[in-house]
């Protein structure tokens, strides 16, 4: 019987893909022919879904964007052979966007059944839990720390030195926590794991538990993700059937439980300690530092908290060595960043490459330029609190030192591009309107700040008292910067300084002399 | 948290009346009960529609025209955020990313996301569902 596949990740879906699916297998059955339809993960080529794709002898061919109008004429033109037909790309595994990308934490993603555990395996899975657990737990620790791997939710910090905490803190109970809060725009990788491949950040959680002695591992998911939720609890379920969850891992005699929470709407509660005290059952108040997580988490015990990406990057590390993850990426960024092309931007999706990679070839050879067609003036990389860059500053790599040194964030690896209809003085407005709507109140530079922040654009707006407004301006992101307890208030400056000292003629001040104003 | 959830889940928001009960259930003053709601965006206080469609004002729908398209939906549906269409068959409400910023503009109808959203693709969405 044929296979044939048609994504059910949620922007598939936004884009129709139950009606194509739905209209291939009414079309089948009034011809009369056998198709075995698979509701597969979605590759990440979100500008051409709903992309179906059909098995061939020479491999799986796709055709895109399919609409139900097109179905008939997909059926007449054979296309259950592969046959040509307008919407032919090929082989799906050698149209370039997909070809020239380096998958490892995406490998499986949009292959298999997400919700298929025989699928999973087949595709390489739990090949990483089963060598880690024939390995020590130190062991483990070391090769994820040698694999260079930092955390991808957007601090940075090196995965293997906060687990060796979390093994070194005495406790008999211990957590690992997912971060699965993704609440910056133009971010959508967790969302995608969780989606069109959870079983990889299962065997993750479920390696991290092995490795610093926790029994208990919590994903603390995004409420504005119900389609995550679904996969995620039915895959758990099928894990757990299997043995690979439970009190006997894979007959290890190690225990590992888990179990999805769902968040409620608070962008602050992505921040780890926060997101711990809603855990909890409380308001997501900040919690001062120290105590780290590592050592007083949840409950105040020992806790791993770790995004999505980097958990579900765990597998392929214990699966192919240290070095292998290692050989990719440039400086101190090791291995692949999953990047998230979003915005105005003509091929949206998910750009899964070695750092190194600039902001440039993923804007253009990659994202096609703008979806407007009009010339690409900003970009704004790691969500609501990354800064905007210029023009003049893609050629820069994606690499956190790289994007440190020009006082930039590559934070969750989401890249949001502006066509130059943007005014960038109000997405500066909207960066406090954003703080003030989300913070949590615990700390008064933020608190009061954001506030603050709204009134000066507005007053900046009006053009009256330009130039003490806009050092008012700067007064404030410095005190901001300085005296928050957390990033959302201590890097909303960057979001607005950036677009200040890069886009001044939209705040009305001089072009020419905005390239030299300082930097905060 | 999961007893709010499932609150909400049943009925569609979290009534003031029943604070003391959940109270009980979870050793808190009323008081708290009240802070723990309020400070979480997805609770909501006052009954909605039968559907609910939120609208994405993030960045990325920001860069796709999300602002036009706010407004043009407010327009249409004759009501602000936070409010319910007079036949009771819509509650708009903002939201701040769906995770579908690669197809922005972004809206989600009830537990479905609709990416690359115009106005005519919305008035057909609402006329679904207010007819369903
Ligand atoms: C306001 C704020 C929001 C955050 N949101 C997220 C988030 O949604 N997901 C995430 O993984 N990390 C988020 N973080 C970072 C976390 O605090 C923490 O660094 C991360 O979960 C650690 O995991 P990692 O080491 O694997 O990156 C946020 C931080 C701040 C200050
Ligand atoms: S910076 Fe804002 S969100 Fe962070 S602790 Fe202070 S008030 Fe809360
Ligand atoms: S910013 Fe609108 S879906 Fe992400």
């Amino acid at each position: 019987m044929v296979k044939v596949f048609v994504p059910r990740d949620s922007t598939a879906l936004s884009l129709g893909a139950d009606k194509t699916a739905k209209a291939i297998q009414l079309e089948a059955e009034k011809r009369g022919i056998a198709i075995q339809l698979i509701r597969n993960g979605s590759r990440g080529l979100f500008w051409v879904e709903p992309m179906v794709e059909v098995e061939t002898a020479q491999g799986r061919v796709a055709y895109a964007p399919v609409k139900p109008k097109d179905v008939a004429s997909l059926f007449d033109a054979d296309f259950l052979n592969g046959a040509n037909h307008a919407l032919y790309l090929g082989l799906t595994n050698e149209i370039p966007y997909l070809k020239n990308q380096q998958r490892l934490t995406f490998a499986r993603a949009g292959v298999t059944d997400p919700v298929s555990l025989e699928d999973y395996v087949a595709h390489d899975g739990y090949k990483g839990l089963k060598n880690a657990l024939t390995m020590t737990q130190e062991d483990i620790i070391k090769t994820v720390t040698e694999s260079g791997l930092r955390g991808r939710g957007g601090a940075a910090f090196p995965t293997g030195i906060k687990w060796n905490t979390v093994l070194g803190a005495s406790g008999e109970q211990k957590y690992i926590v997912c971060n699965a809060d993704e609440g910056d725009s133009g971010t959508y990788s967790d969302r995608m794991v969780m989606e069109d491949d959870p079983f990889v950040l299962i065997e993750g959680m479920t390696i991290a538990g092995i490795a610093v002695g926790a029994t208990q591992g919590y994903i603390y998911l995004r409420s504005e993700y119900p389609h995550a939720l679904h996969v995620l609890n039915e895959a758990i379920a099928k894990a757990t059937l299997a043995g690979y969850l439970g009190d006997d891992v894979c007959g290890s005699g190690q225990r590992f439980y888990l179990e999805v929470r769902r968040a409620a709407g608070a962008y602050v509660c992505g921040e780890e300690t926060s997101l711990l005290e809603s855990l909890e059952g409380k308001r997501g108040l900040v919690r001062f530092k120290p105590p780290l997580p590592a050592i007083e988490g949840l409950f105040g015990k020992p806790t791993v908290v770790n995004n999505v990406i980097s958990l579900a990057t765990i597998p392929i590390i214990l699966d192919k060595g240290a070095q292998y993850y290692a050989d990719y990426g440039m400086g101190r960024s090791r291995g692949t960043l999953p990047i998230q092309l979003a915005g105005n931007i003509k091929q949206g999706g998910l750009v899964e490459l070695a750092f190194g990679v600039t902001l440039r070839e993923l804007l253009y050879d990659y994202g096609g330029g703008s979806a407007s067609g009009r010339p690409i003036r900003a970009v704004q990389v790691g969500g609501p609190l990354g800064a905007y860059l210029p023009e003049s500053q893609f050629d820069t790599p994606m690499d956190y030192e790289a994007f440190q040194n020009l006082w930039a964030v590559l934070g969750h690896g989401g890249i949001v591009a502006f066509d130059d209809t943007v005014n960038m003085a109000k997405m500066a407005r909207y960066a406090f309107e954003f703080c003030s709507v989300e913070s949590c109140g615990k700390c008064t530079p933020c608190r009061i700040g954001a506030v603050r922040g709204v009134e000066v654009m507005d007053k900046i707006a009006t053009g009256k008292d330009h130039a003490k407004n806009i050092q008012v301006l700067r007064d404030l992101s410095d005190t901001m910067l300085n005296g928050s307890l957390c990033a959302l208030g201590g890097m909303t400056p960057y979001p607005v300084i950036s677009a200040l000292n890069h886009f001044g003629e939209d705040f009305g001040l001089d072009k020419g002399l905005n390239e030299k104003e300082s930097v905060v | 948290m999961p007893l709010l959830h499932a609150i909400q889940d049943d009925i569609g928001y979290i009534p003031e009346d029943v604070y003391p009960q959940i109270a009980q259930a979870m050793a808190l003053s009323v008081a708290e009960v009240h802070g723990f709601v309020t400070f979480y965006h997805h609770f909501r206080t006052h009954p909605v529609g039968e559907h609910i469609l939120q609208v994405c004002r993030a960045e990325s729908c920001q860069a796709m025209g999300s602002e036009q398209l706010e407004a043009d939906i407010k327009a249409k549906l004759g009501i602000d955020y936070h409010q319910t269409t007079a036949d009771g068959k819509v509650t708009l409400l903002p939201v701040y990313c769906l995770g579908n910023c690669a197809c922005s503009p972004a809206v989600m109808m009830d537990d479905d996301v609709y990416g690359r959203m115009d106005m005519a693709q919305i008035t057909e969405l609402v006329s679904e569902v207010s007819n369903g």
